[in-house]
């Protein structure tokens, strides 16, 4: 076997060890709780793909906003960038895209929508060029700048939805909803799909390419693997890769915002995102940071919050399960990561 | 006069908001300081305040509620630690996790608990226990001095954890770990050990902060009552230096900032309260960049160790 399909192996047997062990976990822990694990999967499973319009305006709606996310995520940490701060980059995108929209309420949507859009990529790419800007000029490690970076964004974003974009109204912490030329179509009529999904998919599929087939994406890798190699060896400019790893990842996060504004809310409010920016981190460690594995885990990550809810109503299982179902999985990837690779080794 | 009761009321808010941040981020400090960025600290924090408040209801003793955070929080720290320290994952994505799994199952054994209408919890609270003497001091005093006890093991864990830290052995060798792990391992010092006490003790430590929560400062569990608390500690080391005492203070600036929100509410003044809430972060920025004095994080803080391939 070559190493490549060797590597692949092992990442696919990892992620299915981890669903596993999950699985069994969260089987075992509904029982503990005195609900039944079959009754309560079931529901799950029928609230997220039980019908056609279920998995469309559910589980796909859902997925979107974590496939952007988790692609940044995937990318920064394939190119050893710790990206904690995809949150922020999110709430950067969605006020700029929500500024843009009402701003240019007056143009049409083909030219307003990739406006919009556009709007939110330079606002997250903005927000982690500080960060970046501190790594790679000043030393500063990107973990705890990133993460404040998070909540000055979360703050900016309360202040700003009930001061200067404030509704018209001036009764809710929200802006004013966005001109219908600045909503994204959507990809499958009387569904709440929006075209977002196929962005994010082509977005994600252009990513596996870059990294796979282009010298750019070797370098990237390079740099992930050994920044001391990529240096020495290769002599690659690892400043300037890291830099442009950072924007992409900080523009994808933004352009989560975007599309979420524009495809799903067509407002911005305190609370917009539910955590996405965190089970991101979930969702490109499942997907072993490969960012067509992303779509796949996205889809799944979107399905178990939407089935949730279902089950939730259904059977009373707190919706909450689902946060601790994500670290399951979390953990279970590292140790299931541990294991394949002492066998592995052997 | 008006303005003095104000005054007194905005320092005794600060100083009430600032116990379970410096707390929290005195525990993560001993963390840090021994290599291990400990991103579970909010899970500790919730679990802390969760089996605070269930320990006080079953005891009728709300100290019972202090020692079962504590508990809590260790046993959290516990299991951050077994990935982090023992299996050597990575320590950013297994902190990640220990807060979604914190937040998500303190969620769950509640409302499994208490049902989904979330009732209010009435618990045994740790009541005000004001310092005879220096709680008389006008203004400051009560603000300082007026406060529930946890508000002074914060006071007196800070000099104490200041002291072992940089004058006594333990202290040395859990600033070698975190300095340079190598070199400590040919001085003899186990570093993997050290590292998963200093974790344990810090998550502890941020355990308590939760059962403060609970317990002292709001009287009931609420499901996310730790509202980010952890990743604020995680800026409050930062602006804190790594050191006790700067931490404690850091703290009462966080503190501050979140109280002005509520003065300036309660005066009716329309001001963008959000705008002070991000100002510590913003500052905190600024520490790390140098341009307020020099913050710098322990050499070996958040890497792997031993060394990938070593």
């Amino acid at each position: 076997m070559t190493t490549t399909s060797l590597n692949r192996t092992r990442g696919a047997v990892t992620a299915l060890v981890a669903l596993g062990v999950t699985v069994g976990l969260a089987a075992a822990s509904l029982a503990f709780g005195g609900f039944s694990p079959v009754e309560a999967f079931a529901a799950l499973v029928r609230g997220a793909v039980g019908r056609p319009e279920t998995f469309l305006s559910i589980t796909l709606v859902r997925a979107v906003p974590l496939l952007l996310t988790g692609l940044a995520v995937a990318l920064a940490f394939r190119a050893g960038i710790w990206n904690i701060g995809a949150e922020g980059q999110l709430y950067a995108g969605a006020v700029a895209a929500a500024a843009a929209g009402l701003a240019l309420a007056s143009l049409p949507a083909l030219i307003l929508v990739p406006t919009v859009l556009l709007a939110s990529a330079l606002a997250g790419l903005a927000w982690i060029a500080i960060p970046a800007w501190m790594k790679l000029r000043l030393g500063v490690g990107e973990v705890i700048t990133t993460i404040l970076m998070n909540f000055v964004a979360i703050e900016l974003t309360g202040w700003l939805v009930q001061g200067p974009l404030q509704e018209s109204r001036g009764v809710y912490n929200q802006t004013d909803r966005l001109p219908e030329a600045a909503w994204l179509p959507l990809l499958v009529p009387d569904s709440r799909l929006h075209v977002g999904f196929a962005l994010a998919v082509l977005l994600a599929v252009a990513a596996w390419v870059t990294l796979r087939f282009t010298r750019v994406g070797f370098a990237v890798r390079v740099v992930g693997a050994s920044e001391g190699a990529a240096r020495s060896a290769a002599r690659l400019p690892v400043g300037r890769i890291t830099a442009g790893v950072f924007l992409v990842s900080g523009a994808l996060a933004g352009l989560a915002g975007g599309v979420q504004v524009s495809g799903v809310t067509q407002a911005v409010y305190e609370g917009l995102s539910p955590g996405y920016g965190y089970t991101a981190i979930a969702v490109a460690l499942l997907a072993g940071l490969h960012p067509l594995g992303v779509v796949v885990t996205a889809i799944l990550f979107g399905a178990l919050e939407g089935g949730a809810a279902a089950m939730e109503r259904s059977v009373g299982v707190p919706n909450a399960w689902v946060s601790a179902i994500e670290a399951l999985v979390i953990l279970a990837v590292l140790l299931a990561d541990r294991v394949v690779r002492e066998v592995a080794d052997d | 006069m008006i303005e003095v009761l104000a005054l007194a009321a905005f320092l005794e808010a600060a100083v009430r908001l600032a116990v379970p941040l410096g707390l929290a981020a005195m525990g993560e400090a001993i963390s840090e300081r021994a290599g291990v960025l400990n991103l579970g600290l909010e899970g500790a924090i919730i679990s802390g305040a969760l089996a605070g408040a269930l320990a006080a209801i079953a005891t009728g003793s709300a100290w019972a509620g202090v020692a079962a955070g504590f508990a809590a929080g260790a046993l959290v720290g516990g299991v951050f630690a077994l990935f982090a320290v023992v299996l050597n994952t990575d320590q950013i994505i297994t902190g990640t996790a220990v807060t979604l799994g914190g937040l998500g199952a303190t969620a769950v054994v509640y409302q499994a608990r208490f049902g989904m209408t979330g009732t209010e919890l009435s618990i045994p609270v740790l009541d005000v226990l004001p310092i005879p003497g220096l709680s008389a001091i006008p203004v400051v005093g009560p603000a300082f001095f007026a406060q529930a006890p946890t508000t002074y093991l914060m006071y007196l864990l800070a000099p104490v954890l200041a002291w072992l830290l940089h004058r006594s052995r333990a202290g040395l060798e859990l600033r070698a770990v975190g300095e340079n792990p190598d070199a400590a391992t040919s001085a003899g010092i186990p570093v993997r050990r050290t590292r998963f006490v200093a974790v344990t003790l810090g998550s502890a430590l941020a355990g308590v902060a939760g059962a403060h929560l609970a317990l002292a400062h709001a009287g009931t569990f609420t499901v996310e009552m730790s509202a980010g608390r952890g990743f604020i500690a995680i800026a409050v080391v930062v602006l804190g230096r790594w050191n006790p005492v700067g931490v404690v203070v850091a703290s009462f600036f966080f503190g501050a900032a979140n109280a002005l929100q509520f003065t300036l509410q309660a005066r009716g003044w329309d001001i963008a309260y959000q705008l002070f809430l991000a100002l510590p972060y913003v500052l905190t920025l600024a520490a790390l960049a140098g341009w307020i004095g020099r913050a710098r994080a322990p050499a070996a803080l958040a890497l792997p160790w031993p060394r990938k391939g070593a």
